[in-house]
């Protein structure tokens, strides 16, 4: 982190002679800190609020095995959100990673291909959730023909989260030193071998930290969820049932408007998992940074 | 082993073609699907009208209030997110202490992993009745999504523009100052133009954001489809006109919805390549 204050810091008599003659630098300075102490503010008081609204409501029939209209269990939908997850993983992770493993360590420097797959990559990450929802239905919902389905859903999500994996997977592959690299080759490995054995054991912390990010993303989405994995709020038993996630059953609780406090509770649930999976890929991310 | 190394470098160079195959094939189904059905209504009544009733018989598909909402509430979340974000940057880069920074940094981060499903509940229940105690009315309304997406888009223009600030060589900011500027004249009249194409660049990311954004904003916007008269009326976005209809939608109907996505889409490259044209420049 490069700090620009330091042996140049001016000092407080030299600032506020400063302050004195030029009064639009103290306005200024004043509204840095009422900016910065808002959006901390804001923060605070959006988690502050859920929690304590939503902590009481809490109650064990919330958690019960079966949905139904009495107790809109979110049981059903936990297991939904973690299998679609899951399988959105299995699909996007080996892609994603096989692309960074081939534009760092394969592709050929000023190779066209590259710069197409960069672009198309970045195309992807701007793309929002509700357009890859209306692509999802057209396509694997109605073109392929797996109907309103878990699969639908996480074939949809995988698209979403795989320029996601692939850009940390790449930042975490080209940290990997060339040295690490060059010895492998002089030792007389190939350069799949060297990929294997060398350069992807030491940026599995990196990839790692993408591969939680990408769960939260999972975890929070529900444009994309809503017209391909549908919105029944039971377990399906196989991955061509459609089921609601975490997030669709909060979004349908709380637009029904009669289940306020269950939506809160939902809520609660919903926010911790994300803050938990979000402060993971931090951990992970600063122990690469660090060792 | 030959052999492997060859197939392998082939399983990778596929696995490199999925995402350019994936936008080819999300362009193929949304434009197969929505620019036929844009033609048959007529682009123009389709684009410029500005009834939305498909229930009614004749049925008339005009999306211009919803590009309208769409454009007022990302207008309206600039002026909320833009100075609050660029400021938040600026202390984050050149105010804020070392050990502050270390809850600060971890703290925009959460503001982005919060997903938007809870940021609209948020909205419903805190933004919404605020409004509606303060004017009036039902409270959902522009003003309501315009805050509500102000603070979504505040991550992304605070990460941005703070590592755009931090680009900046340092002897430019110590240049000012050893003119006898202040720090804040000496951030605010150097460093910040200097940073000036990376600052670009996230308030353009940031409308993308705003623009695309769905389910908070079908939560506090009021959806109502015509055109507002202040921002205290309702409004509804093309990603929520999308969102509520598709469930029921047949035929027409749903033909005309698609082609919104598609309207939505081209908005989206759009943006897409004025943000890549800004960091081009900026690197150049």
């Amino acid at each position: 982190m490069k700090n620009p204050r330091g042996i140049n810091e001016a000092s407080l008599a030299q600032r506020l002679r400063g302050y004195a003659r030029h009064p639009m630098s103290l306005v200024m300075m004043l509204l840095v800190m009422l900016a910065a102490a808002l959006t901390f503010f804001v923060l605070l008081y959006i988690i502050g609020y859920i929690l304590v609204k939503g902590v009481p409501h809490l109650t064990p029939s919330l958690f019960a095995l079966e949905y139904n209209t009495e107790n809109v269990s979110l049981f059903p939908a936990i297991i939904n959100t973690i299998s679609i997850t899951f399988l959105s993983l299995l699909i996007a992770a080996p892609l994603s990673i096989c692309t960074a493993i081939y534009l760092v360590e394969y592709a050929k420097r000023g190779n066209r291909l590259v710069g197409i797959i960069r672009m198309t990559a970045e195309t992807l990450s701007g793309i929002p959730s509700i357009v890859y929802g209306l692509f999802g239905m057209l396509f694997f919902v109605t073109a392929v023909g797996f109907g309103y389905s878990l699969l639908s859903g996480a074939l949809t999500l995988s698209i979403m989260i795989l320029p996601l994996i692939m850009r940390t997977t790449e930042e975490a592959l080209l940290a990997v030193p060339d040295t690490y690299r060059e010895a492998s080759f002089g030792l007389g490995a190939g350069r799949l071998r060297t990929v294997f054995t060398i350069v992807l054991p030491s940026a599995v912390p990196g990839i790692l930290a993408g591969v939680i990010l990408a769960i939260g993303r999972v975890v929070g989405e529900t444009a994309a969820l809503i017209y391909t994995a549908g919105t029944v709020p039971d377990i399906p038993s196989s991955i061509m049932g459609s089921g609601r996630t975490l997030a669709i059953h909060m979004w349908a609780l709380s637009s029904e408007g009669l289940y306020t406090n269950q939506a809160y509770a939902t809520a609660v649930v919903l926010l911790v998992t994300v803050l938990a999976i979000n402060f993971l890929s931090a951990y992970i991310a600063k122990k690469l940074t660090k060792g | 082993m030959r052999v492997l190394e060859r197939l392998m470098k082939w399983v990778f160079f596929a696995a490199a073609l999925t995402s350019v195959l994936a936008v080819l094939l999300i362009c193929l189904f949304l434009f197969a699907n929505g620019v036929p059905a844009m033609a048959k209504a007529g682009i123009f009544d389709f684009l410029l009208g500005t009834k939305w009733a498909p229930n009614n018989t004749p049925a008339s598909y005009g999306i211009f209030p919803m590009i309208l909402g769409s454009i007022y509430v990302t207008a309206g979340a600039l002026v909320v997110g833009v100075p609050i974000g660029l400021l938040c940057a600026v202390y984050m880069a050149h105010y804020c202490p070392r050990r502050l920074y270390r809850f600060l940094k971890p703290a925009v981060e959460l503001l982005a992993g919060i997903p938007s499903v809870v940021y609209g509940f948020f909205g419903l229940v805190i933004i919404v009745p605020l409004i509606r105690d303060l004017w009036g009315g039902t409270g959902t309304s522009i003003l309501a999504a315009s805050i509500l997406l102000g603070i979504m888009i505040l991550p992304t223009i605070i990460t941005v523009s703070e590592s755009a600030l931090r680009a900046v060589p340092s002897h430019y900011y110590e240049g000012a100052l050893a003119l006898g500027a202040t720090h804040e004249r000496a951030v605010f009249r150097t460093v910040f133009p200097a940073a000036k194409s990376g600052i670009l660049a996230a308030v353009v990311l940031g409308i993308g954001r705003a623009i695309g954004e769905t389910m908070a904003v079908q939560m506090v916007a009021g959806n109502q489809a015509r055109i507002p008269d202040s921002i205290l009326k309702g409004v509804r976005t093309l990603t929520s006109n999308i969102v509520l209809e598709m469930g029921y939608a047949a035929e027409m109907h749903r033909e005309m919805l698609i082609a919104t996505g598609v309207v939505l889409f081209v908005f989206i490259l759009l943006i897409n390549l004025l943000f890549s044209a800004i960091k081009r420049r900026g690197k150049s």
